[in-house]
C-alpha cells in the first residue's frame, strides 16, 4: 500500500493558474448538462476536451492517466455491460445506449480527477472563502483536518499491524469485516481525540467566525482582503474573580459575575 | 482530563451555533471516514469493481459510506454536520484514489443533503433512533437514484425497484441502526467527552 | 508589550466530574520574564494550572477556588506537534495564528520571519509540514506561538513525544527564543534534568495541594533502579539475518541490512538515531513485516506445533503468532479490541499481576497512559510468548510510570523468555538491557 504523503501538486501546472473554485463551477456546469443528456455525442464531445486538458493537469503520459483511472475506466465497461445485460433495450440499440452511459460516466468523473492533479488545497480554501463566502472556520477547519490524511493513513497500517499481532487476522470474510471495522473503530477513536485536540488549541489559533483570515498577500498579487476587527475580549488582559464556593477570599459583596477589564498594570509596582 | 475542561470556544452545547471543536471534529470525521474507505477500496479494488456488474453486491457496501453523514450529526448535534462530514469524505476519497473524481463530489453532496434532511425534518433538535432511521433511508434512496440514474439508466423497472429496495434495507442497517451503535461504542471509549452525546452515561 | 507576571492566590480547581481537587491551594507568583518549571507527580494537576494560566480552562466546567492573575497574553505549546499545526506550509501556519489575532496584512510576513529566526527554524517558508521530524514540528509551533509577541509562554511537556534529539532541538530553541527575557516562561515537565539550566527556579506541585519551591541547584531524587538479575544467554529463539526493509516505491531503505540475535534469558536492547529503522526492525522481528532483504529465522522451539514450521514469522497465522511473539505497540490503543478490561486480558492472575483488578470493568480506551501501557503489556503476555517485542516502551511516560514499567518488565525476564526492547531512552537500556544493537547513520534524503 503505498501512502500518500502530499496533498496537492508536487509543482504547480498550468491548469493551478486557473481560479480553484472557477475549475468547481466548470464541473458543476459540465455534470448538469451530462446528467440531463441522454445522447451519445455529448459525453463523446465534453470528454475529448477534458482528454485534451490531460496535459495541462500534468497528467502529459497515458500511463500516468491510465495509472490513476483505470479502476474507473473498468468500471465505465461494467457499466455499459450492464445496461446491455439488465437493461430494457435490445441489440444495436442497447449497446448504443450502454456505450452512452459508458462514455458518460467517465466524463462525469474526469473533471475531478483534473482538479485533483491540479490543484493545492490550500489555495482552494482560500478561493472559497473569498469568492464563495464559505465561513472561514469551516474552510480552514477543513483544512486542518486535511492535513491529518497522510497520519490517519499511516496510523491506519499500524493498527492493522497492531491487531495481527494480537492474533487477529481475516481468513474467512466474517472475519475479515471484523478485522477491518475493529480497525476502522480504533482509527475512528484516535482521529476523535486529535481532532479534539486540534479544536482545543490556544486563543490566538481559534478559528474565528467574526473575523475572516485575511489573505496573505501571497507572491505580491494584489487581492482584496476583509479588514480584521480584533477582538477586544482577548487582546485584553483578563483579571478573574471567580467567587470560591465558601471560602471567600474577595472582597465582600463580591458577585458571580465575571469580570474582564484592563488589568491594572499598577499591580505589579506595589 | 485536563483537556476535558477547556472551554469551548464560543456557544455551548445545546445551541445550534457552532463551536469550533464541532466544526474541526466533523472534519476529522470525515477525513477519518475518507481514510476507511480508501483502505477498504484497496482491499476490495478487484473485486469491488467486478460489483459494477453484480449490483446486488455493491448495494452491501453502500451502507458504509453513507455512515459519516448520519454518523456526523449524532456525535457532533450540529445542523449541517452530516453534510459537511460526507463532503469532506468524498473530498477525501478523491484526494486519495482519485480515480472516480468528480463523481465521488456529486455523490458527496447529494448523499449528505439527503441525509441532513432525515434530521432536519425533526428540526434539528433530537438525535435518536427515529432520526438516524430516517437520515439513513432518505441517504441510501438518494445513493440508489444517482446509481440509476448515472449507471442503470437502461434497467426495467422491476430491476430499478428491487436495487433502490436493497440499498435502502442495505443503508438503513449499516448505517442507521450501525451508526447509532458506532456513536453508543465511541461514547463508552471516552473519544466524545466533549460532546452532549459522549456525558448522557459513564 | 512586555512579559507578564502570575499571580495565583489559594488557587483551586475540581472538574465537575470528579469529587477530588485536581488542583488545590497554589499560591504562587511570577514576575515578568521570569523563568521557572512546574513539575510534580502525575496527577497533581500540572497541566490543568497551566490550562488556567492560558486562558483555555472553562471555569463552567468544574468548581474555582481562589484567584487567578495573568497580565498579558499567552502562547501555548502542547505535546503533540500534529495536534498544533494547521497548515501544510510551514509560513503558512505561524501566519495562521497572526491572521486569527488580528495582525495588519502587511506586518505578517515580517513577523512571520522573526518568529522562525528566533526558534532558529531555518527551513524555509514553503517547506511542507509533513516533512519535518517531531522536534523540527514542535519548533515550528513555538515560532507560532512566539509569534504574536506574548507576555507569557507556556509549555505543556512540549518533548515528550519526541525523541532526545528532537527534544534538545526544542530546548534550544526555547532557550533562542526567551534569550532576551521578554516573555516569562512557564514549562511543565516531569523531565526536570533537562530544564534546570534553563530555569529560574523550580515548583513542584504537590498531591494533596500546595506546592513547594526549590531553588537554583536542586535536583531531584535520582530513579530507583530495579535489581536486575543477569541470565546466561540460552538458546536461540528468533533471529535477523541480513535483514532490511525499503518501503515499496521508495529509493531509500528504511531499514539497512542489520544482524540481531535474540536469546533465552536475554534483554536485548535495539537503539540507534531517529531514521535508522529501529521501529521497523521491531516489526520484522515481531513477524508484522516480510524484510524486503535477508531474512528473519524462528528457532525449532519457537516453530514446534506450527502446520507450517518452514515459513518465516511473517507467513504464520496470526494467532499462532501471538502465541510465540508478542509485540507491544508504542500507543496501546492501537492493540485494544473489546470495550472492558476484563475481555482484553482474560481471567487470570495477569491482571492482578499488573495491578489492573479493580479497573476491570473499565473500557480500556478511558485508561491514563501508564494504564494503558501496562494493560498493552498484559494483553501481549497473554498468548505466553517466548519472544516479547517492545517498540518505545517509556514513550510518553512520567517518573512514576517509567519506574513501574521498568520494574514490571525486569520481572518478565525470568530466563524463560527474550526481550527486544526497541528505544531511544537510554536510561531504559542502562537499566534492562543485556545487549545493545546499535543502528548506525540513517541514509539522509537528499
Amino acid at each position: 500500500m503505498s501512502l500518500p504523503l502530499a496533498l496537492g501538486p508536487a509543482r504547480p501546472v498550468p491548469l493551478s493558474a486557473v481560479n480553484p473554485v472557477a475549475q468547481l463551477t466548470a464541473i458543476a456546469v459540465v455534470t448538469v448538462v451530462l446528467l440531463i443528456s441522454g445522447d451519445l455525442v455529448t459525453p463523446a464531445v465534453v470528454l475529448a476536451a477534458e482528454l485534451a486538458l490531460l496535459p495541462a493537469a500534468g497528467l502529459t503520459t497515458p500511463g500516468a492517466f491510465l495509472r490513476r483511472t483505470w479502476p474507473l475506466l473498468l468500471s465505465a465497461g461494467g457499466v455499459a455491460w450492464v445496461n446491455v445485460a439488465f437493461g430494457a433495450l435490445d441489440g444495436a440499440d442497447a449497446w448504443l445506449s450502454g456505450a452512452t452511459w459508458g462514455l458518460r460516466v467517465v466524463a462525469l468523473a474526469l473533471p475531478g480527477v483534473l482538479l485533483v492533479a491540479a490543484t493545492d488545497p490550500v489555495r482552494l480554501a482560500d478561493a472559497l472563502t473569498i469568492h464563495w463566502r464559505v465561513p472561514t472556520r469551516f474552510a480552514y477547519g477543513a483544512l486542518a483536518a486535511l492535513r491529518l490524511v497522510p497520519l490517519l493513513a499511516a496510523e491506519w497500517e499500524t493498527i492493522r499491524l497492531a491487531r495481527r499481532a494480537r492474533g487477529l487476522a481475516g481468513r474467512t470474510p466474517l472475519t475479515h469485516l471484523r478485522l477491518l471495522t475493529g480497525t476502522a473503530f480504533a482509527l475512528l477513536v484516535g482521529a476523535l481525540r486529535r481532532g479534539t485536540r486540534l479544536a482545543t488549541a490556544p486563543p490566538r489559533r481559534r478559528l474565528r467566525g467574526r473575523h475572516g483570515a485575511g489573505l496573505r498577500g501571497r507572491g505580491g498579487a494584489q487581492r482584496p482582503h476583509r479588514r480584521l476587527e480584533p477582538d477586544r475580549r482577548r487582546l485584553t488582559s483578563t483579571v478573574r474573580r471567580w467567587p470560591a464556593p465558601g471560602t471567600s477570599r474577595c472582597s465582600a459583596g463580591s458577585t458571580s459575575a465575571r469580570r474582564t477589564s484592563w488589568a491594572c498594570r499598577g499591580w505589579w509596582s506595589c | 482530563m485536563a483537556d476535558q475542561a477547556v472551554r469551548p470556544s464560543e456557544a455551548a452545547p445545546g445551541t445550534p451555533r457552532w463551536r469550533t471543536v464541532d466544526i474541526v471534529v466533523t472534519a476529522v470525521l470525515g477525513v477519518a471516514f475518507g481514510v476507511v474507505f480508501w483502505a477498504w477500496n484497496l482491499l476490495w479494488a478487484a473485486v469491488g469493481t467486478a460489483f459494477v456488474a453484480f449490483p446486488p453486491g455493491q448495494a452491501f457496501m453502500y451502507g458504509v459510506w453513507l455512515l459519516p453523514a448520519v454518523l456526523a450529526p449524532l456525535v457532533v448535534r450540529k445542523p449541517g454536520a452530516g453534510l459537511f462530514a460526507e463532503l469532506i469524505a468524498a473530498v477525501v476519497s478523491a484526494l486519495l484514489g482519485s480515480a472516480w473524481g468528480s463523481i465521488v463530489l456529486l455523490y458527496g453532496l447529494l448523499q449528505g443533503i439527503a441525509g441532513e434532511a432525515g434530521y432536519a425534518a425533526f428540526g434539528w433538535r433530537r438525535y435518536g433512533w427515529p432520526q438516524a432511521l430516517l437520515s439513513s433511508a432518505l441517504a441510501g434512496g438518494m445513493a440508489a437514484f444517482l446509481d440509476l440514474v448515472n449507471y442503470y439508466p437502461d434497467w426495467t423497472a422491476g430491476w430499478k425497484t428491487t436495487y433502490t429496495a436493497l440499498v435502502v434495507v442495505s443503508t438503513v442497517l449499516v448505517a442507521g441502526v450501525g451508526g447509532m451503535a458506532l456513536t453508543r461504542a465511541l461514547a463508552a471509549s471516552g473519544a466524545l467527552s466533549s460532546f452532549a452525546s459522549g456525558r448522557t452515561r459513564v | 508589550m512586555g512579559p507578564s507576571g502570575v499571580r495565583l492566590t489559594g488557587w483551586g480547581f475540581r472538574h465537575a466530574t470528579r469529587r477530588a481537587w485536581a488542583v488545590q491551594d497554589v499560591d504562587l507568583v511570577v514576575s515578568p520574564g521570569e523563568r521557572i518549571l512546574l513539575t510534580g507527580a502525575s496527577g497533581s494537576g500540572k497541566s490543568t494550572l497551566l490550562r488556567a494560566l492560558g486562558g483555555l480552562l472553562d471555569p463552567e466546567s468544574g468548581d474555582v477556588a481562589g484567584e487567578l492573575a495573568v497580565d498579558g497574553r499567552a502562547g501555548m505549546v502542547f505535546q503533540d506537534p500534529d495536534s498544533q499545526l494547521v497548515m501544510t506550509r510551514c509560513g503558512d501556519d505561524v501566519a495562521f495564528g497572526l491572521e486569527n489575532v488580528g495582525t495588519p496584512p502587511d506586518r505578517i510576513w515580517p513577523a512571520v520571519d522573526a518568529a522562525l529566526d528566533a526558534v532558529g527554524f531555518d527551513l524555509g517558508r514553503d517547506r511542507a509540514t509533513a516533512a519535518l521530524s517531531g522536534g523540527q514540528k514542535q519548533r515550528l509551533v513555538l515560532a507560532g506561538a512566539l509569534a504574536p509577541r506574548p507576555g507569557l509562554l507556556l509549555l505543556d511537556e512540549p518533548t515528550a513525544q519526541l525523541d532526545p534529539d528532537g527534544g534538545e532541538l526544542v530546548r534550544t530553541a526555547v532557550q533562542r527564543a526567551v534569550a532576551d527575557r521578554t516573555a516569562t516562561l512557564v514549562v511543565v515537565d516531569h523531565d526536570v534534568e533537562a530544564w534546570l539550566p534553563l530555569v529560574d527556579r523550580v515548583v513542584e506541585l504537590l498531591p494533596g495541594g500546595g506546592l513547594v519551591e526549590h531553588a537554583r541547584g536542586w535536583a531531584p531524587a535520582p530513579l530507583r533502579l530495579p535489581a536486575r538479575q543477569a541470565h546466561p544467554a540460552g538458546e536461540l529463539l528468533l533471529s535477523a539475518e541480513r535483514a532490511g526493509f525499503t518501503h515499496r516505491g521508495s529509493a531509500v531503505p528504511a531499514l539497512l541490512p542489520t544482524d540481531v540475535a535474540l536469546h533465552t534469558g536475554r534483554t536485548l536492547a535495539v537503539t540507534g538515531p531517529n531514521g535508522t529503522g529501529k521501529s521497523t526492525l521491531a516489526l520484522l522481528l515481531a513477524g508484522l513485516r516480510a524484510p524486503t532483504t535477508g531474512r528473519v529465522i524462528a528457532a525449532p522451539t519457537l516453530t514446534a506445533g506450527l502446520r507450517r514450521p518452514e515459513r518465516p514469522p511473517h507467513r504464520w497465522p496470526a494467532d499462532d503468532l501471538a502465541h510465540r511473539i508478542g509485540t507491544v505497540f508504542q500507543q496501546p490503543e492501537h492493540q485494544f479490541l473489546t470495550s472492558r478490561v476484563r475481555d482484553e486480558v482474560g481471567a487470570g492472575e495477569l491482571i492482578e499481576r499488573m495491578r489492573l483488578s479493580d479497573l476491570a470493568d473499565a473500557n480500556p480506551f478511558t485508561l491514563s497512559g501508564g494504564q494503558q501501557r501496562r494493560l498493552s503489556v498484559a494483553v501481549a503476555l497473554a498468548g505466553r510468548p517466548r519472544v516479547l517485542v517492545l517498540d518505545e516502551p517509556t514513550f510518553g511516560q512520567d517518573r512514576e510510570t517509567w519506574a513501574e514499567l521498568v520494574a514490571l518488565l525486569a520481572e518478565q525476564q525470568d530466563g524463560e523468555r527474550a526481550l527486544c526492547l526497541v528505544t531511544h531512552d537510554a536510561t531504559l537500556v542502562d537499566a534492562l538491557a543485556d545487549d545493545v544493537a546499535h543502528l548506525g547513520a540513517p541514509v539522509t534524503v537528499p
